[in-house]
């Protein structure tokens, strides 16, 4: 049987390092597979989230060869028998080995005022597809947080203070999008959200395990509902009149 | 209070952020309760984002003639009556409300033509009744109540297990457990604690449960002395991935079946033709999982040991929008297309049927303060489940569970005190594996335990072969006394193995003695000495509690259903 080796971060808070592993390679096997291997058979104090195993969940996120992946979709035959090295997401707080704090991304969604329809509007609604299509998009997003852990702005000291991350503008965007929603998120968006320092590099969407176009069909369009509310009340206003909020047949 | 530990105090503590904990939650806040909820995950990681195919719920937008009368019938059917038929009733009766709650929280569901709620055809289900999402009605719940639970003022502690319930007397007094992340000690004051930890598929190897279904809930409500019920009754899922190894057992929704798929053994013959020629793929569950055990020991099974679910025939277009997931699953991690060529499938360990005991309706267990809904509950499907009636069941009981807790923890006229020795002795057993005279690794304890029930007590099972599973599992249970764990409590996955192995093997004795017991075939429990189904035993439950001297099990009679609901059931036979 062939043997893969891979480097896995070990270490806490206080340091650490990466250690060599050897692992039999099975058919289909994914990264996740050979860290379980590990921990049943080498070391069970090694430490990882996970618990789909197919890729649905997004709590197995790791930087594999340097790129934010999920493990239990990374197949390891795609590394031809090179080495591949697993570390933790390096834009949170390390607890130990492959896991980290993500509590942040949390809390800023406590922080999003969430969907509000009109107090009478009590359903059952009518949407049509063509009204709710789009939006799926949005809620497919799994909170990996693949995206948060590669964006520049984040990743910058103290960067978390500054911009909530691309997860959190699909997130808005998933709420200002729907037609039944009444609240406006310009304000949040533009001053504590930090929209304004998306510079549209796109690398989120690269790692987005679900393809959400997180620039495309979130930013942009959140960055152009901000400016409207600022800078062209009328544009807004006729935006908000002009059918984007209301479907049809209601 | 001591200070090894650190100490919360809420009125209603919530174990488990699934679909059933969350709703619980959001019911029990907007009562007026101070909620504390805990999740051995991160939160929004739950077993119910698994949850595919959707939620059943009779709103006849498809089929018009579909009511509530019918899903009962359905539902009763399925479970091959020794549901309750009380816990039955509600579920099918509030079941819509709850869907139409969801898309007020913001829930988006697939929709018709004319902007109704879409219903997908499943396994007997007589009318299309599932509500989803394309193939990710799970997620789609679990983030509605997600999001609204942490804007109702519901305090998340997210990756704590609970290991022992404290109790005050014969009341429930609250919790304790570790944090994961450091495994610093908590204790979880609580008037009233409602259990919605899910099942325990974790016992079988081959299953589509992820690592947290090891039964905690279950296996604590059990110590506390609570009664559980239909401990034999374990769900084969009849379609999970057989190839590659890694992910053999992982789910292939129903829904492949309901927009279509079509089975076929090695030869290619559609073998459901002859097992079920009415309902073909969209039998219940039971009986296409033994159609395909069938064809396999027959000698027709697929080269890893399944049968071929074929859905190519809808074309890419279809497959592409209304199971994007399941595309993804087979084209990333087992290199096949199914928009050109058929899965290969197998029946996977999907869902326990049985589970703590409650009164119909308001969750309550036999332990004064404690509650349970979800999965962890027994009672609503009997036998055997219906595809989509699970999540259904997390928002219906859910929602009362968190309200009758409310209502128990106004109506007390103290609040129950914590035992910091009971405390204390919980806290020596979860230490002893660093004891350095141990030498079990708990990961071996597991796959020999899921090995034993994998043998003895599979789809097909007999009284010796069950007889000779307890022994083995009663001497796994001496050896799990002596389990290592290495290192420190700082986020050790060996060592939070230690405690869920212990766990499960307290569930596994109580499935073998309840399946010894239970000498008839019903639903999913086929006994091959006892093949038909015996009119007695339609008319009891079996009953797991533990005795002075160690697991027992009795019967309790099947609540009688009044007249005019069981002409319901002969109205839409
Ligand atoms: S496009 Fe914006 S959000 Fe995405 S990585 Fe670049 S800066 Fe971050
Ligand atoms: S947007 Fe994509 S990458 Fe970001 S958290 Fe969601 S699924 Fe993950
Ligand atoms: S384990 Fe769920 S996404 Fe990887």
């Amino acid at each position: 049987m062939t043997e893969a080796t891979l480097h896995v971060f070990r270490g806490d808070k206080t340091g650490g390092e990466l250690r060599p592993y050897q692992v039999p390679l099975t058919e289909g096997m994914v990264v996740l597979d050979a860290i379980h291997y590990i921990q049943q058979h080498e070391d069970a104090t090694l430490a990882c989230r996970w618990n789909c195993k197919a890729a649905k969940c997004g709590s197995c996120g790791a930087e594999v060869n340097g790129k934010p992946r999920l493990m239990c979709k990374t197949r390891l035959d795609q590394f031809k028998g090179h080495p591949v090295t697993v570390r933790p997401l390096a834009a949170f707080p390390l607890i130990k080995d492959l896991v980290t704090d993500v509590s942040w991304n949390y809390r800023v969604n406590q922080e999003i005022p969430p969907f509000t329809p009109a107090r009478d509007d009590t359903g059952p609604w009518r949407m049509y597809p063509e009204d709710v299509d789009r939006m799926f998009e949005f809620r497919r997003c799994i909170e990996c947080f693949l995206c948060q852990d590669v964006c520049h702005v984040l990743r910058e000291h103290d960067g978390t203070s500054r911009y909530y991350g691309p997860r959190f503008m699909v997130r808005i965007a998933g709420l200002e999008m729907h037609p039944k929603d009444t609240v406006s998120r310009a304000h949040l968006l533009r001053g504590r959200g930090g929209i304004g320092f998306c510079n549209i590099t796109k690398c989120c969407e690269e790692v987005c395990p679900e393809e959400i176009h997180i620039t495309d069909n979130a930013i942009i369009p959140l960055k152009e509902r901000v400016a409207d509310e600022y800078f062209d009340p009328w544009r807004a206003l006729l935006r908000a009149f002009g059918g984007r909020r209301e479907p049809r047949g209601t | 209070m001591a200070d090894w530990y650190e100490a919360r105090r809420y009125d209603v503590l919530v174990v488990g952020a699934g679909g059933a904990g969350l709703r619980a939650a959001i019911a029990a806040a907007e009562a007026g309760v101070k909620v504390g909820l805990v999740c051995k995950s991160l939160l929004g990681k739950a077993h119910t984002v698994m949850a595919e195919g959707g939620i059943a719920a009779a709103l006849g937008n498809v089929d018009a003639k579909d009511s509530w009368e019918v899903h009962f019938a359905d539902t009763m059917r399925g479970g091959q009556r020794i549901n309750d038929y009380r816990m039955v009733e509600i579920f099918a009766k509030e079941a819509p409300e709850r869907v139409y709650e969801l898309e007020r929280w913001g829930g988006l569901f697939d929709r018709t033509p004319d902007g109704k709620i879409l219903q997908r055809p499943f396994g007997a289900h007589t009318y299309r009744r599932l509500c989803h999402v394309g193939d990710r009605t799970g997620l789609e719940l679990i983030r509605t109540l997600q999001d609204r639970a942490v804007h109702s003022g519901v305090e998340v502690l997210m990756e704590v297990t609970l290991s022992r319930l404290l109790k005050d007397g014969d009341r429930v007094a609250g919790a304790f457990g570790y944090r994961r992340e450091d495994g610093r000690f908590i204790v979880i004051g609580a008037k009233a604690v409602i259990l919605a930890t899910g099942g325990w598929g974790k016992v079988y190897k081959v299953t589509s449960n992820s690592w947290e279904c090891t039964g905690d809930g279950c296996a604590m409500a059990y110590e506390a002395g609570a009664e559980l019920m239909d401990m034999e009754m374990v769900q084969f899922h009849p379609t999970g991935m057989v190839w590659p190894p890694g992910v053999r057992g992982i789910l292939v929704t129903e829904a492949v079946r309901g927009e279509g798929g079509i089975l076929r053994n090695a030869k290619g013959e559609r073998f459901m033709q002859a097992y079920d020629p009415k309902k073909l793929e969209l039998s219940s569950r039971d009986v296409v999982s033994r159609s395909i055990y069938k064809e396999v020991e027959a000698g027709r099974g697929s080269p890893h040991g399944g049968a071929f679910l074929d859905i190519s025939h809808r074309g890419a277009e279809y497959i592409k929008k209304k199971l994007p997931s399941m595309y993804e699953q087979f084209l990333k991690l087992a290199d096949v297309d199914i928009t050109k060529g058929p899965m290969e499938v197998a029946p996977t360990i999907h869902y326990v049927m049985g589970g703590v005991r409650v009164a119909p309706g308001e969750g309550a267990s036999t332990v004064p303060g404690l509650f349970a809904a979800g999965e962890v509950a027994a009672g609503l499907h009997g036998a055997n489940r219906l595809g989509g009636n699970s999540l259904s069941d997390l928002v219906v009981f859910g929602k009362r569970a968190g309200e009758h807790a409310a209502r128990y923890v106004k109506g007390l006229d103290r609040a129950p005190r914590i035992d910091d020795g009971q405390a204390d002795e919980e806290r020596r057993l979860l230490l002893r594996p660093f004891d350095s005279g141990n030498t079990e690794n708990p990961y071996e304890l597991h796959a020999d335990l899921q090995e034993v029930m994998g043998t003895h007590a599979g789809i097909a099972r007999t009284g010796d072969g069950l007889r000779a599973g307890l022994d083995k599992i009663l001497s796994l249970q001496e050896r799990a006394e002596r389990m290592r764990a290495a290192g420190s409590p700082l986020y050790n996955p060996g060592w939070h193995a230690c405690r869920d192995v212990r766990f499960m093997l307290t569930l596994c004795e109580a499935i073998l003695r309840s399946a010894i017991e239970r000498t008839e075939s019903r639903g999913a429990h086929w006994r091959l000495d006892f093949p038909d189904q015996d009119a007695g035993w339609g008319r009891k439950n079996l009953v797991v509690r533990r005795g002075d001297a160690g697991m027992t099990v009795s019967t309790r009679p099947v609540p009688e259903m009044p007249s005019g609901l069981a002409r319901l059931l002969e109205a839409t036979a």
